[in-house]
């Protein structure tokens, strides 16, 4: 509903009560990411760690969801458990629709069950359900589960979390209806120290729209720029996966633990091959015309005499790369096996990919043995990652424990740290350079979403650092005003600012048309005021070696417009986290 | 006449576009619920979707159960809807074979009525609208 506040539910797992709470701060924040921010300066702790039970769960959405195509996604935001710090999430699936049609612009969830429980929001209320059988269910058992246990079929979002999220492995992601996830900074875990297997929220309820044609003409221009135009083809087409063989070309894909930035065995699974071999359907987030959903199928002989079974996994380029590439895994098949172990056991599949490929190399340089590993891992040996991957899951000893709380605290541990492939968290697919590197590095959630380092690298052979930071500081800040709304940002050339303004007017936020660009830094600024109250010092993020002995089209790093650019980049973080003149 | 058929739904994405393209043209209502079309999945998004819509049925079961005079029978199949005479019974509802009416918290009855406005937002060509056969007389089975 349109309004010039925001409308919250805060549900105590600790003692059960729910709220509901209004709050002021539209024509600052926005929503999405904005309201994430100022949720959590009200619910959060700066002086208490991740897993204490007060720490605040959000989930938040725009003023737009629902209202336009593409405005589809739900904004995560919580203390991570993988650096202790103020972090966010993306993701679409049912949540954002659901969270529209609950009548709540967020919902935030704290406290801690005293046994596992599954929670169902909706506009008529809670319920709160003891749910402790699911224990050590896998995310897609749990789903299942899930869904003859509430109402609402099809029209309601599914959140939920497998093994990994409840044995606190840092980087358990939380699955959104089967195919979508909360992948990055740890939801899951999060969700598993307030013993929460699972969210349900039905979207029950429904709006009147504004008066006059402004708003169906605007809707419908938007609608067809989208499915009639080639703006959205690589999304809906091969999907993301078509990066494969460009960045290998570029000598910029990560491969068998970024020993190598390109090798001739990636063709094979390339986007192209994955379509022609293994993509069964496409798929799309509730109110997203696009579908860039890509489901891909495995058969699997289970049996001699023909008896065969066969799995739905969803893939895209992230997980191709740190499932495939990273591990020298060349089969598509073999691919979709790893990640839908990964799938079930609810982990982030680029950090578990990174993590596996740097206990490769780790195992093949004699830093661990097999006592650490249990496992033979061997490049291109997708039976024994499927089996790492519920090792890192389900710990059996102190280095999966370690493992699975980060590929660099693993390394600290037990050796390794020139060649762990972490960038902040374990990397995103773009080995394009210095830039990419800088702004993964030290970026507010360290992911190749953040700003479009990988895409600088992409185009620009100069190296001059001020230039490649305000390319990245603005292109963050323009990022942030789609995450306020929260628009999916495979839409950011279609919604300009411009039209994001008018967007607000037709639907009755008025008001906003020249102030989304002060919003944006308004809520860069809280973001990394927040994290840097967390403890966050970008001065002390360290490039690991790794990254120094690479080359890409452009040559070999230049590790002193390397260090200029880490150097810089921090400060300008420091200088956005400052207090603004006069608050404080 | 002519009527909606949800005919190719193997190629559903699930995104929607319709039930809120039914509910903001016709209705003008934000909603995935208040709309003639509804999507679900037939059991968890890897089973594929199904739509909830009205199929034309002749005679409707439903305006058979309305006891209002709401919903009448079209000549060829479905309803016509009046608002004006509805008493929110819910009558409708129940006796749908294929659960396509929905009743919104008031019991305010959400029917297709064979519009086809919805046809223009499915990106992969699930909907059309098709030939009604004229009838000889009400009740009889259709000989497509």
């Amino acid at each position: 509903m349109i309004r010039d506040f925001f409308r919250v539910m805060v549900v105590d797992l600790s003692s059960g009560a729910t709220r509901i709470a209004e709050h002021t701060g539209r024509a600052e924040f926005l929503g999405g990411s904005g309201l994430a921010a100022l949720l959590f300066e009200t619910y959060g702790h700066m002086d208490r760690s991740w897993d204490d039970p007060d720490q605040p769960l959000i989930f938040a959405i725009g003023p737009l969801t629902g209202y336009y195509p593409l405005m589809s996604k739900t904004c995560c935001a919580f203390r991570s458990p993988y650096h202790d710090e103020y972090t966010e999430s993306y993701a679409g699936g049912k949540s954002a629709l659901s969270l529209r049609f609950a009548d709540l612009d967020a919902l935030v969830v704290t406290g801690r069950a005293p046994r596992l429980t599954a929670l169902c929001v909706g506009s008529g209320g809670t319920d709160l359900r003891d749910v402790e059988f699911l224990r050590g269910f896998d995310a897609l058992q749990t789903g299942r589960v899930l869904r003859k246990m509430f109402p609402g079929a099809g029209r309601r979002s599914i959140l939920r979390i497998g093994p990994a999220g409840e044995n606190l492995s840092a980087y358990a992601c939380i699955n959104v209806d089967t195919f979508r996830h909360f992948g990055r900074m740890g939801g899951g875990t999060v969700m598993g120290a307030k013993n929460l297997k699972g969210i349900c929220i039905l979207g029950d309820q429904g709006f009147p729209l504004p008066e006059g044609k402004a708003y169906p003409k605007l809707y419908r221009r938007i609608f067809e720029q989208l499915t009639t135009t080639e703006m959205m083809a690589k999304y809906h087409g091969v999907g993301t996966a078509i990066n494969i063989n460009p960045l290998n070309g570029l000598k910029s894909l990560p491969w068998r633990n970024l020993q190598a930035t390109a090798a001739p065995a990636a063709e094979a699974i390339s986007g192209e091959r994955f379509a022609d071999d293994v993509l069964l359907r496409n798929a799309a987030c509730a109110g997203c015309p696009v579908g860039c959903i890509h489901i891909g199928f495995v058969r699997e002989r289970f049996q001699a005499n023909n008896q065969y079974l066969y799995r739905q996994v969803g893939y895209d380029y992230e997980p191709i790369y740190s499932c495939g590439g990273m591990l020298e895994v060349t089969d598509p098949s073999q691919v979709l096996r790893i990640l839908d172990v990964i799938e079930k056991e609810g982990l982030d599949c680029m950090s578990a990919g990174v993590a596996l490929a740097w206990a490769t190399e780790a195992l093949e340089k004699g830093v661990v043995s097999k006592g650490e590993t249990l496992l033979d891992f061997a490049w291109g040996d997708a039976e024994t990652y499927m089996r790492g991957v519920e090792l890192i899951s389900r710990p059996p000893n102190e280095f999966y424990r370690q493992l699975a709380q980060g590929t660099l605290k693993c390394a600290a541990r037990f050796g390794g740290e020139d060649f762990a492939c972490v960038l902040g968290q374990e990397m995103a697919g773009y080995a394009t350079g210095e830039v990419f590197f800088v702004s993964e590095g030290l970026g507010f959630r360290h992911s190749h979403l953040d700003a479009g380092g990988y895409a600088w690298d992409q185009k620009h052979d100069e190296k001059d650092v001020d230039k490649a930071l305000e390319f990245l500081i603005e292109d963050s800040r323009k990022r942030i005003v789609v995450n306020c709304m929260v628009g999916c940002l495979f839409s950011r050339g279609v919604y300009t600012e411009d039209l994001l303004a008018e967007a607000l007017d037709a639907v009755g936020h008025t008001g906003f048309g020249s102030s989304l660009s002060a919003i944006g830094e308004r809520v860069q600024r809280l973001r990394w005021r927040l994290r840097v109250r967390m403890g966050y010092d970008p001065r002390q993020v360290k490039i690991p070696k790794r990254y120094t002995e690479l080359t890409t089209w452009k040559g070999p790093i230049d590790t002193d417009y390397l260090e200029a650019l880490r150097t810089e980049y921090a400060a300008r973080i420091l200088s956005m986290a400052a207090p603004a003149p006069g608050s404080e | 006449m002519k009527a909606l058929r949800a005919a190719r739904m193997e190629r559903c994405i699930g995104c929607h576009s319709c039930s809120l393209a039914c509910s903001r043209q016709v209705h003008h209502f934000l909603s995935w619920n208040r709309a003639g079309i509804r999507i679900a999945s037939a059991g968890g998004l890897s089973t594929g979707f199904e739509a909830k819509v009205c199929l034309a049925c002749h005679p409707a079961p439903c305006a058979e159960a309305c006891p209002s005079g709401a919903l009448v029978q079209r000549r060829d199949g479905g309803v016509m809807q009046k608002k004006s005479l509805c008493v929110r019974c819910g009558l409708c509802a129940e006796a749908c074979p294929v659960d396509a009416i929905y009743l919104d918290s008031e019991n305010n009855p959400y029917v297709c009525i064979h519009c086809g406005q919805c046809v223009a937002f499915c990106p992969h060509n699930c909907l059309e609208m098709a030939d009604l056969s004229p009838r000889e007389k009400d009740g009889e089975a259709d000989h497509d």
